[in-house]
């Protein structure tokens, strides 16, 4: 591989105040206690925020209880208007904001600045359309909101996931309580700020900071209508166990473990670039990552051999660096989960490898990395690891693909890669996941569903499909 | 006399031409009418034709745009029309037209990435088949435009939102060549939109018999004889025709019959087996 020079965004468009507090009722204002929020890349302290208690997440819960009445009163035109103007504020912003996101979260500068943020600007525009056009929706002539949506979201995509959060909530005349991660608050704080900048009526948007326990109160406060959580599947058991009883009305984006799906007629180039940004995209923190890869036994060789050139072709380093392909792992717990659960593969026989790499000495990192040999019984191929590894997995009918593919509890998404459309579309009918991917993967927009089946969640996320979740 | 020493600054006023192509030429018959005291051009059977060609030329790509960049320009034209208020105000159009001028392009830009979710659809056909029902614009559009403002906004949005090109005849110049000067600063690529000033009933007949227009609006044509004389030339080569209806209230919510209308719908199937 050829040396590139180092190519440093600079973050200098990036201004951190020392400290942040909680956003509520249109204010920013101060909790009892606070944490700080660290680079991943350095393990440099960023900054300060708040750690929202009972008493906070009840202030914020009241405020938006208080803002529903006149927000959800509001025509739907002038509803679409405030959500335009915050979509064109992230347009303006996304320079800064991409910077931001890459600082907090560790993802390369060149996935926060040509995915995430172009997304989040695409994905408040097109439910700004949505206000004023409910009842063309297909869910009756005249669909009302829930009321107080409390919403938390995971590290992986911190400001596309408070997008498709606050996005649909607010065009159906929902109200918000949004808790971001405990690793990746910062976003959806400067987001706070895009909300001032857009005159959006206070309490209409509510942000507390904080931990898993500030996420619980707020899932379990009595006056909140709609729970919203994406995360792992365990806390979403506890969630849906939690609101049993209550009538709040609840959407879920949990894990996956998706089988990529390659057959003997694929071209086989095309498929290697799939696979690789189907689990080295955004470090593999992505629910719906390509986690593993069924080959037909014909071609496994020829085409892991060409996925191991390839790899040896990823940069991992500095995520400003504009040349970087994979980012630093968002925080220690999760580097410690990902190097557990490696360990666990090579012990229970699966044949490792990762391609040279420098790693850097400060921060969070793990080289890219596969597993060959892998069988159904592996923990590598049942749980998901939610980090840049790849289980490798063969078959030799589509039929033993579709069996090997839908064996999981999970049902998010898949990837299918073949030249025969007919062959794509019975695998596709055949897969219990709610996303598949055919001779592409890891693709996303505004109009496009996303949810899962089984133990991935229910309820759909962006396209008309993802009003329903706020709409009685 | 002025009271001031100084003698008064005498106004530069604007010239009112044709909108073709992305251009503002005068009419090629070198005709203008009196309006308001201002010559603005007459338009012409030969007009009209380069604006089609003009139209043509453009229409592939528009409709080939992603509807979210095509919606991103709907907006930009409401913000356009927004920051032109008082300009429309001194033409004569009260305030409230022109703010919903400006609230029926965000309208139809939300429209543009939605209009196929609602028009389109997945058909369980009995047998190992993917099949899909696609809206996909008509292509050229022949327009003549009711007098409001906000009436020839309202025939012109819902016509290229979905990817149309249109020929508009306009019978109210000034406001509908200032229009035109917002299209022109909001990205709306040259061709997309041509605004004709003159007689609907000169330029209509040249438009419904043209073999290059795909479909014809009749909206603001209030003699029926001639509606019928249109809609029997359009025949010829079978253009979709939207009739005129007496007494449409343009301030009330649109609905998505002005888009369905110059939309064709295309069914795609595919086989599913191994």
């Amino acid at each position: 591989m050829f040396e590139y020079a180092p190519a440093p965004e600079s973050r200098s468009i990036v201004s951190l105040a020392p400290s942040y507090g909680l956003f509520i009722d249109g204010e920013f204002g101060e909790a009892k206690d606070t944490f700080k929020t660290i680079n991943p890349a350095t393990e440099e302290v960023l900054t300060e925020v708040a750690l929202a208690g009972p008493e906070d997440v009840d202030r914020a819960v009241a405020a938006a209880r208080r803002a529903f009445e006149s927000w959800s009163a509001r025509p739907g035109s002038e509803r679409a208007k405030y959500l335009f103007r915050i979509a064109r504020i992230i347009q303006e912003r996304s320079r800064e904001l991409a910077v931001l996101e890459s600082l907090d979260n560790g993802k390369p500068i060149k996935e926060s600045r040509d995915v995430d943020l172009p997304l989040v600007a695409a994905h408040f525009f097109y439910y700004a359309g949505w206000a004023d056009k409910l009842k063309y929706a297909g869910f009756g002539s005249d669909p009302r909101p829930l009321g107080v949506a409390g919403q938390v979201i995971p590290w992986n995509f911190p400001l596309l996931m408070l997008a498709w959060k606050i996005a649909p909530a607010l065009a159906t005349g929902n109200t918000v309580v949004l808790k971001p991660a405990e690793t990746t608050p910062l976003s959806a704080l400067f987001f706070a700020d895009v909300c001032r900048q857009a005159d959006l009526p206070p309490g209409v948007v509510n942000i507390v900071t904080g931990a898993g326990d500030t996420g619980r109160y707020l899932v379990e406060h009595p006056d909140v209508n709609k729970v919203a959580f994406t995360g792992s599947t365990e806390v979403g058991r506890q969630i849906a166990r939690s609101v049993a009883g209550t009538g709040k009305r609840l959407s879920l984006e949990l894990g996956g473990k998706a089988a990529n799906i390659v057959f003997d007629d694929a071209p086989i180039d095309q498929a290697v670039e799939g696979i690789v940004n189907g689990i080295f995209f955004n470090q593999g923190h992505v629910c719906c990552a390509g986690s593993r890869l069924l080959v037909q036994e014909s071609v496994a060789e020829e085409l892991l051999s060409s996925l191991r050139r390839r790899m040896a072709t990823l940069r991992v380093g500095d995520p400003l660096d504009k040349n970087t392909d994979i980012g630093a792992i968002n925080s220690r717990a999760q580097l410690d989960k990902i190097v557990e659960l490696s360990e666990i593969g090579s012990e229970e026989g699966a044949e490792r490898w990762s391609p040279p790499c420098d790693l850097p000495d400060r921060g969070f990192w793990f080289a890219p990395t596969i597993f060959t040999g892998v069988t159904q019984a592996h923990r590598i191929a049942r749980e998901e690891i939610f980090g840049p590894v790849l289980s490798v997995l063969t078959f030799r009918t589509p039929a033993e693909a579709v069996e090997k593919a839908n064996n999981t509890p999970y049902g998010l998404s898949a990837g299918i890669w073949s030249d025969k459309g007919s062959q794509i579309l019975a695998v596709a009918d055949k897969l219990r996941a709610g996303v598949v991917w055919a001779n592409t993967f890891n693709k996303f927009d505004p109009t496009s569903p996303f949810g899962g089946y089984k133990e991935s969640g229910y309820g759909r996320e962006g396209g008309r499909h993802g009003l329903e979740a706020y709409l009685a | 006399m002025p009271k001031s020493s100084t003698p008064t600054r005498l106004a530069v006023r604007k010239t009112y031409k044709l909108y073709v192509g992305g251009k503002f030429p005068r009419s090629e018959s070198g005709r203008t009418y009196l309006v308001d005291g201002d010559n603005v051009a007459l338009a012409s059977r030969k007009d009209a034709r380069d604006a089609v060609v003009a139209a043509r030329a453009a229409q592939p790509k528009w409709a080939g745009a992603t509807a979210y960049n095509r919606g991103q320009v709907l907006y930009r034209i409401a913000e356009m029309v927004e920051a032109r208020r008082a300009e429309f105000k001194a033409l004569g159009v009260s305030g409230a037209e022109v703010d919903a001028v400006t609230d029926r392009w965000v309208w139809y830009a939300g429209w543009s990435d939605k209009i196929a979710q609602v028009a389109g659809n997945a058909n369980p056909v009995a047998g190992p088949f993917f099949n899909i029902s696609a809206p996909e614009p008509t292509g050229v559009v022949g327009v003549v435009a009711p007098p409001s403002l906000l009436g020839l906004v309202s025939v012109i949005a819902p016509a290229v939102v979905t990817g149309n090109t249109v020929v508009v005849v306009a019978s109210n110049p000034q406001a509908a060549i200032t229009l035109a000067e917002v299209l022109a600063t909001s990205d709306v690529p040259g061709g997309v939109v041509n605004i004709l000033t003159g007689s609907g009933a000169e330029i209509a007949p040249w438009l419904a018999s043209h073999d290059d227009v795909n479909a014809l609006d009749l909206a603001g044509i209030e003699d029926a004889d001639l509606a019928t004389e249109l809609e029997r030339a359009a025949a010829g080569t079978l253009k979709r025709v939207l009739r005129p209806v007496s007494g449409v209230d343009y301030t009330e919510d649109p609905g998505t019959g002005a888009m369905t209308a110059l939309l064709e719908i295309k069914t795609v199937w595919h086989p599913k087996g191994f």
